[in-house]
């Protein structure tokens, strides 16, 4: 895919001459005795799509709010574009943000909603109706332009915040949870719109979302926070395939995590010895891990393969018994419960009819899944 | 169900009838009369021994002379186009003074506002006929003001202040302004502070961000509080009494000297009649106001 090409092309971070155009440097927000943002260091780079996940009251808002220039840091600084931008007013800054509230103007319609910001910068007056009318119909919003906010649903209020803050197409733009209240379609649509706008304008881009397939989708890199502290920044391949931690190996899709004690072999190689009557795990990692070291082997399930017969030649394999069958449309998850009580999930996809897949309820079935599939994580 | 809501409006309507609309059809009534040394002062009196032919009569002796007298004598013209201008000012000048007051209160950290709430409410644990006595107090030609403003130097001679349209002025202003902060405070308050920063994210300094997104916000309160102190003001009695002089010309205290020192009930049910009709209009727009608020703010 064109797409593909070229995000594996764009890598900023990778290359030492490129500068940020963001810098998070050693930044605390406390609040009275709270503290939401906790040393945090970052670069975001120019161009980039940057996504944050993490759970509720991480400090996501709070880190965009600071950007934006709504919060000052109790310490540390932030630059952008190598400027210190503490002193720099919300409205001198090349910023725009769209409000996890929205907060959309209720005494204006859709339409001066969206035409505030331009009617405030040098944009000559002839233009803003065009502009207005662009956003208007990259929100599919033409129609509502008329009226007030409180005339209109919960979706499409978002979609005219989003709108407000995308019409003045700024350096930078912070979208606190744009598309939550989109339904997919819509949602997808939107997302290929920023990147297409993105794409255009040139315009950096940093989004809080809970949807980790929108960040999956749309974004370069994924920032992973928990507790106002980042635990892992990679791209989005990198941060579901090798996650750093429990916590992002966990937060991050579904992960089966098995405890266990280490025992290096030759090379990258590794032995888990985990449960009692359990082969040991074979896995490959490049830590290096003292004997005995106690760790813990994540695997997806989807790379955890099913079968009603014993496999060949498989790195590692498991009996178990199917205690319960998700079915998801395209894929089902089979959990499988060893007998060390533990309970898998193994994916697979539903080429087949239901009534003509062979494995049900009770089956005695078997785990298998190759050497490098999994890590091996010790925090 | 029905029930129950039949007598929700009932009691309203009931309050209306009794408390309202009766007294008013007696007022009207009277202002239809013809003065009268008799108690009470006024004929024609309803005789309903006389049976049917007397109330005919009755209805019979019923004209509009009043009125037509108000229309007359000048006096009576000025009087409501003075209450009329003395009441707008007042307006404006309380508007000025509580909506900074208002606003500061909004802004204000929350743990303070209970206390700052209070301190408006405060001087309604007073009677007002003694705050007003006070006013006189402060502004006579010896009282504290013309007192301070001597011993700080800024003036020679005490300022004639009390018993002119100044101290009324100053008396309205103060008492209604209670009146004007609160419904101000009420639409800033309940104002989402994410509303500021978002105009100034898309580039609104302060000052335009308050012009542009606070004022309008605040709009329903600004009118809410101007009618309650405009309706009031211009019917007010005690204040151009007490703290205006002979020349200050108030409507009600036009309707006062009617009554009581001229006890000519009839031309004085009149003055009252047409001050309600001039109020109707304020009345009438202050409704459309807060219903059209309350449709806004589902
Ligand atoms: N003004 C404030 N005063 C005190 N605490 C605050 C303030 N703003 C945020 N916090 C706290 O800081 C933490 C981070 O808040 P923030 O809004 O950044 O969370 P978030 O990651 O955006 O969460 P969500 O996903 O729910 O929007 C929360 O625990 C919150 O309670
Ligand atoms: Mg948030």
């Amino acid at each position: 895919m064109a797409q593909q090409q070229k995000k594996t092309v764009f890598e900023p971070w990778e290359d030492p001459s490129e500068k940020p155009i963001i810098r998070f440097k050693n930044v605390t927000k406390r609040f009275g005795d709270f503290t939401a943002i906790d040393n945090l260091t970052l670069d975001i780079y120019r161009r980039e799509f940057f996504a944050l996940l993490g759970p509720s009251g991480c400090g996501k808002t709070t880190l965009m709010r600071m950007l934006a220039g709504f919060e000052t840091p109790t310490s540390g600084s932030i630059l952008l574009d190598d400027k210190d931008i503490a002193a720099v007013p919300p409205n001198k800054r090349e910023v725009n943000m769209m409000f996890q509230s929205y907060a959309l103007f209720p005494h204006l319609t859709v339409y001066d909603n969206i035409a505030f910001g331009l009617r405030r910068s040098s944009m000559p007056k002839a233009d803003i109706p065009g502009r207005v009318e662009q956003m208007l119909r990259l929100t599919q919003l033409t129609q509502f332009a008329k009226r007030k906010p409180h005339q209109i649903s919960g979706g499409q209020r978002q979609r005219v915040a989003l709108a407000r803050s995308l019409a003045k197409a700024p350096k930078l733009l912070l979208l606190d949870e744009p598309l939550g209240a989109l339904d997919k379609k819509l949602r997808n649509e939107t997302q290929f719109e920023l990147m297409d706008i993105q794409e255009k304008t040139g315009t950096t881009f940093v989004i809080v979302t809970h949807d980790q397939e929108e960040a999956m989708t749309v974004a370069s890199r994924v920032a992973v926070m928990d507790q106002g502290r980042i635990v892992q920044v990679a791209t989005p391949d990198r941060i579901y395939e090798t996650p750093n931690s429990v916590y992002v190996a966990d937060f991050i899709g579904d992960v089966n995590l098995i405890t266990g004690k280490a025992y290096p072999g030759t090379g990258e190689q590794v032995e888990i010895h985990w449960g009692e009557a359990q082969a040991p795990i074979r896995a490959n990692t490049s830590k290096s891990l003292a004997a005995g070291a106690e760790v813990k082997f994540a695997i997806r399930p989807e790379k955890i393969g099913i079968a009603s017969e014993p496999p060949q030649d498989a790195a590692n394999v498991v009996q178990g018994k199917v205690l319960d069958i998700a079915y998801l449309g395209n894929i089902s998850t089979y959990h499988v419960e060893l007998p060390s009580g533990d309970v898998l999930k193994a994916q697979a996809t539903n080429s087949r009819r239901i009534s003509r897949r062979n494995i049900t309820w009770d089956d005695t079935v078997w785990l298998f899944w190759t050497d490098t599939a999994g890590i091996v994580l010790t925090e | 169900m029905d029930l129950r809501r039949t007598f929700l409006i009932f009691v309203p309507f009931a309050w209306l009838l009794l408390l309202f609309l009766i007294p008013f059809g007696i007022v009207l009534k009277i202002s239809l009369s013809d003065i009268a040394l008799s108690i009470p002062p006024y004929t024609p009196q309803l005789d309903l021994s006389a049976g049917w032919s007397g109330i005919v009569e009755y209805f019979q002796a019923l004209d509009l002379e009043n009125y037509v007298f108000l229309t007359q004598d000048n006096l009576y013209f000025l009087a409501y186009m003075s209450s009329v201008q003395i009441a707008f000012i007042s307006m404006v000048i309380t508007l000025i003074v509580g909506y900074p007051i208002a606003y500061g209160m909004a802004k204000a950290p929350d743990h303070w506002r209970p206390t700052l709430m209070m301190l408006v409410i405060l001087p309604f644990w007073t009677s007002f006929l003694i705050r007003v006595y006070a006013w006189m107090g402060i502004l006579s030609q010896e009282g504290f003001l013309n007192q301070f403003l001597l011993w700080i130097g800024i003036i020679d001679t005490p300022l004639t202040i009390l018993n002119t349209n100044w101290a009324v002025y100053i008396g309205i202003v103060y008492t209604y302004l209670p009146f004007m902060i609160l419904p101000i405070y009420a639409a800033l308050e309940k104002m989402d502070g994410s509303l500021m920063e978002a105009a100034e994210d898309l580039g609104c300094s302060q000052t335009s961000a308050f012009w542009l997104v606070t004022f309008p916000l605040s709009r329903p309160g600004v009118i809410a509080g101007c009618f309650l102190v405009f309706i009031p003001a211009l019917g007010e009695v005690v204040i151009p009494s007490l703290l205006g002089g002979s020349q200050t010309l108030m409507i009600g205290k036009v309707l006062w000297e009617e009554f009581f020192s001229n006890r000519d009930w009839p031309v004085a049910s009149a003055v009252a009649v047409i001050l309600l009709l001039i109020l109707v209009i304020p009345i009438v727009l202050f409704q459309r106001n807060e219903q059209k608020q309350r449709e806004a703010g589902r």
